[in-house]
């Protein structure tokens, strides 16, 4: 029953992720609320499975000629530093306090949707 | 005669010009000072969250380098991949993934996300982005609560 509930979980996330939505950002609150699985194992989970479809919509965009690699070397260097900052920081706070922090980012990124949703009406 | 071949010429000179640029960094000082302080600012929320980066992202690449919509979508895909992979590779060395939900939930992802990418072209993407922002502030409240 766990594992048709999870394909089934990870099938809605991604179908946010293929509409190109952030799926990732929802697929960690279907999985905390609803299978009550632990914060993050589900991060990890998500990281994982973007790798997996990042790599096919890479391979499609770049086809399409969609991806621009001017500049971007800055960004992707000082992230991968900070990323493993992030990565080991979630190791020093308690599933409870995290699960808080992440509503939290969710609602920031609520925001920013809205935000560029009206933005594109004017 | 003459005028087909100087069109054609010159129609090649241009392209030479336009491929050279493309091959060339153009960014200037404040482009990468504003690259590296929002890559950090990008990193730690990918590592700590585990994902989000990306709607970050977006943005950040529309105004900073100048890019379309669609660009940037497809672009920040791509910077986000090595992030994540060193992430990945944290959260999996730190023993916080187990394999079974893994599997399953990834084989999920993975046939919802190619679903996703077909349903595009038949969804309206105004009310889809409505719906979802709603869908997430809702999760964030329940989180918190």
């Amino acid at each position: 029953m766990n594992i048709f509930l999870y394909v089934l979980f990870g099938i809605i996330g991604g179908i946010f992720g293929g509409l190109g939505m952030g799926g990732g950002t929802l697929l960690i609150p279907l999985l905390t609320i609803f299978l009550n699985l632990d914060q993050k194992m589900c991060q990890g989970i998500n990281l994982i499975s973007f790798l997996v479809m990042a790599l096919i919509s890479i391979l499609i965009h770049y086809k399409h000629g969609y991806i621009k690699l001017n500049g971007i070397s800055y960004i992707i260097i000082s992230g991968i530093l900070f990323s493993i900052l992030g990565a080991f920081l979630v190791n020093y706070l308690s599933t409870f306090v995290l699960r808080i922090i992440f509503g939290v980012f969710l609602i920031f990124l609520a925001v920013i949707e809205f935000l560029k949703i009206l933005s594109k009406k004017n | 005669m003459n005028f087909i071949k100087n069109h054609n010429c010159d129609q090649r000179n241009f392209q030479s010009l336009s491929n050279k640029q493309n091959s060339k960094e153009y960014v200037s000082k404040k482009q990468i000072l504003l690259l590296l302080f929002f890559g950090a600012i990008i990193g730690i929320l990918n590592g700590f969250f585990g994902g989000g980066g990306g709607m970050v992202c977006v943005p950040i690449l529309q105004k900073a380098l100048n890019l379309t919509s669609k660009e940037s979508h497809a672009t920040a895909i791509a910077v986000i991949f090595p992030l994540s992979l060193v992430s990945a590779s944290i959260y999996i060395y730190n023993g916080a993934v187990k394999s079974l939900p893994l599997i399953t939930i990834g084989l999920g992802v993975v046939v919802g996300g190619i679903i996703g990418a077909y349903l595009l072209k038949f969804m309206p993407t105004k009310i889809l982005r409505i719906v979802f922002a709603v869908i997430m502030l809702i999760s964030g409240v329940r989180m918190i609560i």
